[in-house]
């Protein structure tokens, strides 16, 4: 806050308190689909890393479980809708002005992908010619799926960010890496969870990674947005994003100590997925508790004002 | 305004926007406030001392339109040497009857008057049948010699007699009882005069809540006086307007729903005062009278062969004998203690809701459950038509619904969209309004109601040779239907006249004729339908026309827009200034002229003088502008008629918490009071009761609430009934910002939800503290949204020239929490009562 | 897309592809001249049948509303201002609190200008609005002011409607279609001023329309048409701003500004823009709207960067050591 040319002022002026910005509407739903999502994203990135490396059990874990993220992705997003028969809306038209109508795209294609890829899973259980045919599908699917991932992972970011709700516009820059990191520790947290030690390296170094990448924008995010960060520090976002970030940490140390371990292995996993729940439940209320005080539209707007007036003096 | 009167209100957005400034004085502030230049809070039943201030501030700085009042108000008249004033007499006036409450007038009249003037127990009558001021020329004739000072020296001179009557209403006076600061109530005569005179003119606009006090008539009179000083009456951009609570309240005057009224101003026959149709006649014309009532016969005869045709002759009076007969007070609120006590019968009730929309709620529903049947027309289930089984009463014990008596009839009511017909705005004029839709299911118009009603009476009693049938057998009920509905139109054309051999339409009163050649359903309104054409129906938009708009609608009488407007023109009939030009003589032409109708004989020259022994019209002179007074001049001074008295003077509510600073004289000797147990009043300057509350109403609803709490979208707007206090008030009662209060007199306890607010403030009054507080009266227990009706805090008092309730001040106490139900409700308020008794 | 399009000034119209669009229309709300009698909010529900919202008592002065909803296209605000004066030598109100109001008449209480500020006595909210000493007046205030939606040259809800429900008008409005909305809720947080919402039990996004079924008729809107002091005036855009110049000059010293009449402002002019007398917070406006949309090409350039570590970070997982 060094650089704010005064002294934020301690007091705002309001109309009886009242919210000025529009809370979203939006119910847990799409905080849950923000995680879906993400893992959908991580665990197909998993599964194409995995098959390429040769891990049939990253593959397999990747595949499913991005299946299962996706179809649950799809339920929270229509459920949440206040006319759900009328979800395919969504697909009269393409516009690129709409976070949410790219993701729509986004994760249709995604599903496309990813649909086929876990398909082929089950090319074993199926009559032959049929099985023959879906493997190449599912790989292609696989691999589809996974370079149209990091777009589902992060454009929910950008959802987000997209609005006039404070503390999420104002986290923009952030913002993706948050989500990026949380989808990729998610998709690690599964590989750890299913794959035998053997397998597994790649998906603790994914942790890794995916940890630092979420842990770097998370504290960006609380700290270095002036007032708009304090909504990420306070109440239940505050609590919900610390509990993410110790397990994070958690996760992440056990990835990294137990790799020997199975149980170790599979709780850091598991550490890894509730962290990334929890990260982005804290990431959605916050930017909802930002939108309820009119405290957070009304101080950073003012200073705004005053620093364009300064600039207009100065210049 | 701003509140009531939304609409009427761009007008004063539209001249503030081209300069005017807007000056409010009012207990609390309003929206009006909000886009007024200066806000004047000032104490609620204060009025008189207010505006009397502005009197003296115009006397002693001579600030009066000297030409103007000399030549067309009668300050120069003399008046008797036996008058004495309520300075003499602290607070009363000369000729006071301490048993009847009532004056013996003859003191009052002008030097030379015939001798017997308004005695005290004509003035009883008057007061019983609120018949003081029914036509401007009431009381004895005035002669043609009366003396007068033209130079408005003569200590005798109304002029003068003025200048001392409110000598005592100083600023400082103002301020000690108004609790007006004397900077802003100079600033008020400031404007108010400088805005007046040759070049300008000032325009005075009151709602009717003014004529809500024990002293109402003199309220507006104290007003008028204002306006005459400052020659203000008969010009453009001046006058006096009442904005009704209604539409069309002007016309429920015209043609009235009033007990003491006929169409036209014409009084109801009183049993003892007009035996005869003589009698009766010549009480409104004054034989030997000068003015336009000289030509009441008339009227009255036409009015009579409209009633009832060709049953109506010179043999029978024109029927006069079927007219019925005042015997005493048949007001609105002696009928409902009359009710009570078992006197009457049957009631009904159109468009009206009494439970909540009248003084004293408890005894309104008492006497409507006393009644054997009653009828309600209205839009909805009001609360007048369910007291009986969902009313206040039902809870605490005293209405028991399985026995009450009273068989209700509720007859749903067409909308005024529903329905043709004519609003009559406050500038008397009429606004013709066309039926858009057919009213639903078997909501019917009044119109339809009454037709068919006297139509199946008529058939019920066809035959009967009782006396008393026959005014009903013999009326003229012959409208044609379509459907089974009359036309609105064709009342219009009887309320207009015709001519009894042809039914020709006549174009103005002036050819109605005293010899049953012509009937007119109310003389005022005669010219609504000249040549045929539906008058009020005229929808020329202002922009294609001059400014005073004549093409417009119809204002009665003869579609003058702006009345007595002689008087905008110099004694020689030359306009006062091009700037205020409007009506004048051309002596070329050797007539009247101008942008409006003249008020006056369109070829009387202003230098006529009448001749010796002149009466009526004739008498008239050049420069009488005023053509209805007896005199021809504005009265500055009643010299009769006026039952409390010939000047306003200021008296304390009858509920006050101060002693009348002025005089010994608390409150209005003459008031109309009910003292009875189920009408009990707060004893002044009671500890027990020690806040002054008014009500009023709120922008989003409509009066009672019949039309406004039925309705979701104005519901919403305000959904609760509250009171508003100060902050101070609040700290002193420990009143919470929406909490709940109770707020008690000796009638009532009612609760609401607080709204504690800056726009209220205490005054300091005569040297301490009152606090004021305010209430909407919209809610009742029906509806999408209800609440307790403020107006079962109000006991019955009345103004004793119109029998108007002091409904808009009285004392109250208020505390915090909500009110008790059930029986133990009455405990609370009776316990209330016994201490303020006690602590008497 | 135009050079504007996400920015900047613009006639939000012809760049939405109208060939020959009528004249942008819009509102201007003059508060000065607001009574808050609120037969706006009526003649809004009564012509486009918009439910009621409910009967709630707010204490929020004479707002029984509660600003703009899915229910309420036109809100009026009422904010009561008390006189502002320093405090006198005595403390009249403690005084009379405790009884002894002698104080407070001395004090001159109900003159024309009162003792000190009145306590604040429970008026829910931070403060009362415009209680503040950065503006101080003597006069007491009830400010009045009818809200409605912008129809910004760049709104945010038409910006971010997935469905294509929400479009622009040929008079250069934003309007929902109700048939298409699938109540995503996008538009509601991505509107700077909170206006649109989602009707609860019908589950689509509403807000006013500008009487689109109206102005095509060449009908004025029903508000505009019912406010009887013309504190709501309905017209063509260029011309309204030139008459809220003039009236904003006139009321200079009452402290009168335009709200929303820049087009170089954050959304690129409002379509619908008023004249205030305070600042807008007071009203429960933002002091200095930006259409998210502005950043959105940031935005996907840093999405686009973390989608980018992203698959480097997995690239490297798998690829970085075989063990
Ligand atoms: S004010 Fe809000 S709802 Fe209205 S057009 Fe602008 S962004 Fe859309
Ligand atoms: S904007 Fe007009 S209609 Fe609306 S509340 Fe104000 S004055 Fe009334």
């Amino acid at each position: 806050m060094k650089d704010r040319p005064m002294v934020p002022r301690a007091d705002f002026r309001s109309y009886y308190g009242r919210p000025i910005v529009r809370p979203a509407v939006w119910h847990h739903d799409i905080a849950a689909y923000l995680f879906t999502g993400g893992l959908a994203a991580g665990s197909a990135m998993l599964a194409a890393g995995g098959d390429a490396t040769g891990r049939p059990a990253l593959r397999r874990a990747g595949r499913v479980t991005a299946l299962g993220a996706l179809v649950a992705s799809t339920y929270f997003l229509v459920n949440d809708l206040g006319r759900p028969e009328r979800f395919h809306h969504m697909l009269r038209v393409a516009k690129p002005t709409s976070p949410m109508s790219m993701g729509t795209w986004i994760l249709s294609g995604f599903g496309a992908f990813a649909g086929a890829a876990a398909v082929a899973e089950a090319a074993p259980l199926l009559p032959r010619p049929l099985g023959r045919l879906l493997g190449p599908v599912g790989t292609a699917g696989q691999y589809a799926a996974a370079v149209t991932a990091p777009a589902l992972a992060t454009y929910t970011a950008v959802l987000l960010a997209d609005t006039a709700t404070p503390s999420w516009h104002a986290a923009y820059p952030e913002l993706p890496f948050v989500f990026a990191g949380s989808a990729l520790a998610s998709g690690a947290g599964v590989g750890l969870i299913a794959a035998p030690p053997r397998e597994s390296a790649p998906a603790r170094r994914m942790a890794v990674l995916g940890a630092a990448m979420e842990l770097y924008g998370a504290h960006r995010v609380e700290t270095s947005k002036g007032i708009l960060s304090e909504p990420y520090t306070q109440g239940r976002p505050g609590k919900l994003l610390r509990a993410g970030r110790t397990l994070t940490a958690l996760g992440t140390a056990g990835a990294l100590l137990g790799r020997r371990s199975r149980v170790v292995s599979a709780l850091s996993g598991a550490a890894l997925l509730a962290a990334s729940l929890a990260t982005r439940f804290g990431i959605f209320e916050g930017g909802i508790a930002s939108a309820e005080d009119p405290k957070y539209t009304v101080v950073p707007q003012r200073e705004r004002l005053a620093q364009r007036q300064q600039q207009h003096k100065q210049g | 305004m701003a509140e009531a009167h939304p609409v009427g209100f761009q007008y004063v957005v539209e001249a503030k926007n081209r300069g005017a400034k807007i000056i409010h004085v009012d207990p609390r502030f309003t929206r009006t406030s909000a886009l007024a230049d200066e806000f004047v809070a000032v104490r609620a039943g204060a009025d008189i001392a207010f505006l009397g201030g502005v009197i003296n501030y115009i006397l002693s700085n001579e600030k009066d339109f000297r030409e103007y009042v000399v030549a067309y108000t009668n300050a120069s008249m003399l008046v008797s040497e036996e008058f004495q004033d309520t300075e003499d007499l602290d607070g009363l006036f000369s000729g006071y009857d301490t048993e009847l409450n009532v004056y013996d007038q003859t003191s009052w009249q002008y030097a030379g008057q015939r001798a017997e003037g308004q005695e005290e127990d004509e003035a009883h009558a008057d007061r019983e049948t609120a018949s003081g001021l029914e036509q401007e020329s009431h009381g004895p004739p005035i002669p043609a010699d009366v003396p007068r000072d033209l130079t408005l020296r003569d200590p005798r001179c109304v002029y003068q007699i003025l200048k001392r009557h409110y000598a005592r209403y100083t600023p400082e006076v103002v301020e000690q009882v108004c609790g007006v600061p004397q900077d802003a109530f100079l600033s008020v005569c400031e404007a108010w005069t400088s805005n007046s005179g040759r070049e300008r003119t000032t325009a005075l606009v009151y709602s009717v809540g003014w004529t809500q006090h024990s002293v109402g008539v003199q309220y507006i009179r104290t007003g008028a006086i204002i306006q005459l000083l400052l020659g203000n009456m008969g010009r453009p951009g001046g006058g006096v307007m009442a904005l009704r609570g209604h539409a069309s309240i002007q016309g429920s005057t015209d043609i009235p729903t009033l007990f003491n009224l006929l169409p036209g101003y014409l009084p109801m026959p009183h049993h003892q005062q007009h035996e005869t149709f003589r009698d009766w006649v010549d009480a409104i014309r004054n034989p030997e009278q000068k003015g336009f009532w000289a030509n009441a016969e008339a009227y009255a005869v036409s009015l009579l062969k409209a009633y009832w045709g060709d049953a109506a002759t010179e043999d029978n009076d024109w029927g006069y004998g079927w007219l019925p007969r005042l015997t005493g007070d048949h007001g609105t609120y002696q009928q409902v203690l009359d009710m009570i006590d078992g006197k009457i019968k049957g009631y009904f009730l159109l468009g009206q809701n009494p439970a909540v929309g009248s003084a004293h709620g408890k005894a309104q529903r008492l006497g409507m459950a006393n009644l054997d049947w009653l009828v309600v027309r209205d839009l909805f289930m009001i609360e007048s038509a369910t007291f009986w089984k969902d009313g206040p009463e039902v809870a605490t014990g005293e209405i028991i619904p399985a026995e009450c008596r009273t068989e209700v009839f509720f007859m749903p009511a067409a909308s005024h969209a529903e329905k043709e017909g004519t609003f009559t705005q406050t500038q008397r004029m009429l606004q013709w309004r066309e039926k858009a839709v057919d009213p639903p299911g078997d909501c019917r118009s009044e119109l339809w109601f009454f037709y068919h009603l006297g139509r199946r009476l008529r058939e019920r009693l066809a035959g009967s040779t009782l006396d008393r049938d026959q005014g009903l057998l013999n009326l003229t009920w012959d409208y044609p239907l379509h459907g089974d509905e009359p036309s609105g139109e064709d009342v219009l054309r009887e309320i207009n006249g015709y001519t009894t051999a042809d039914r020709e339409l006549v174009p103005g009163f002036a050819s109605l004729k005293a010899d049953g050649s012509t009937a007119c359903g109310c003389w005022i309104y005669s010219g609504v339908f000249k040549d045929g054409v539906n008058q009020a129906a005229r929808r020329k938009p202002g922009r294609e026309q001059d400014w005073v708009a004549r093409e417009w609608g119809w204002a009665w009488p003869a579609d003058r827009r702006t009345l007595y407007n002689r008087a905008s023109a110099d004694p020689e009939g030359r306009p006062w200034s091009e700037r205020k030009k409007y009506v004048w003589w051309d002596p070329d032409k050797g007539e009247w002229t101008g942008y409006d109708v003249p008020d006056f004989e369109k070829n009387k020259p202003p230098s006529y003088r009448p001749p010796e022994g002149a009466t009526g019209v004739a008498a008239i002179s050049g420069d009488d502008a005023f053509i209805m007074q007896g005199d021809g001049k504005g009265w500055l001074y009643a010299p009769s008629g006026l039952i409390d008295g010939p000047l306003p003077t200021h008296y304390e509510p009858v509920e006050s918490a101060v002693a009348n600073p002025l005089y010994g004289q608390q409150a209005n000797p003459t008031r109309k009071r009910y003292d009875r147990a189920d009408n009990p009043m707060n004893p002044s300057q009671s500890a027990v009761y020690p806040y002054v509350f008014s009500t009023s109403r709120l922008t989003e609803h409509h009066t009672a609430g019949g039309m406004s709490r039925q309705l979701a979208y104005l519901s919403e707007l305000q959904p609760e009934m509250f009171v508003e206090v100060s902050p101070q008030l609040a700290a002193e009662r420990g009143l919470e910002h929406l909490g709940w209060a109770t707020i008690v007199t000796a009638r009532a306890a009612i609760e609401a939800r607080v709204m504690v607010t800056d726009r209220l403030r205490p005054l300091r009054i005569d040297g301490r503290v009152v606090h004021q507080l305010w209430l909407p009266y919209h809610w009742g227990n029906e509806g999408l949204v209800t609440g307790d009706s403020a107006n079962d805090l109000i006991g019955i008092t009345l103004d004793p020239n119109v029998l108007i309730q002091e409904s808009k001040v009285g004392t109250c106490d208020i505390r915090p929490g909500r009110r008790p139900t059930g029986p133990a409700l009455i405990a609370f308020v009776n316990d209330y009562r016994k201490r303020a008794d006690g602590s008497q | 897309m135009g050079a504007n399009s996400l920015y900047g000034p613009l006639d939000p119209a012809p760049d939405a592809g109208y060939v020959d669009a009528p004249p942008r229309m819009g509102f201007f709300t003059d508060t000065s001249v607001c009574i808050g009698c609120k037969a706006c909010e009526v003649a809004c529900k009564e012509w486009n049948g918009v439910p009621d919202d409910g009967f709630n008592l707010l204490g929020h002065s004479y707002d029984n509303t509660g600003g703009l909803s899915a229910n309420s296209w036109r809100a009026v605000a009422f904010i009561e201002q008390p006189a502002v004066v320093p405090a006198g030598p005595v403390d009249a109100l403690a005084e009379a609190a405790a009884g002894r109001s002698d104080a407070l008449a001395e004090a001159g209480c109900g003159g024309a200008g009162t003792t000190r500020e009145p306590e604040f006595l429970g008026m829910p909210g931070t403060d009362l609005p415009g209680r503040t000493p950065d503006a101080p007046r003597t006069d007491f205030r009830w400010l009045m002011m009818s809200n409605v939606c912008k129809h910004c040259t760049h709104a945010g809800c038409l910006d971010v409607c997935p469905t294509g429900a929400l479009f622009r008008t040929e008079f250069g409005t934003v309007v929902v279609q109700e048939d298409v909305c699938n109540g995503c809720g996008y538009c509601i947080p991505a509107c700077p001023y909170g206006v649109i919402d989602q009707r609860k039990d019908d589950g689509r996004a509403w807000k006013c329309t500008l009487c689109y079924d109206r102005i095509g008729d060449g009908l004025t809107p029903a508000c505009a048409q019912a406010c009887p002091t013309q504190s709501i005036q309905y017209g063509e855009l260029d011309e309204l701003r030139a008459r809220a110049a003039e009236r904003v000059e006139k009321l200079k010293d009452q402290g009168a500004r335009l709200y929303g009449h820049d087009p170089d402002d954050g959304v690129g002019g409002d379509g619908a823009f008023f004249l205030l007398l305070d600042e807008p917070e007071v009203y429960g406006l933002p002091p200095d709207p930006i259409v998210a949309t502005r950043d959105l090409p940031a935005m996907w350039k840093r999405a686009g960067l973390a989608g980018l570590a992203m698959a480097a970070a997995v690239a490297v997982s798998f690829l970085g050591g075989r063990r």
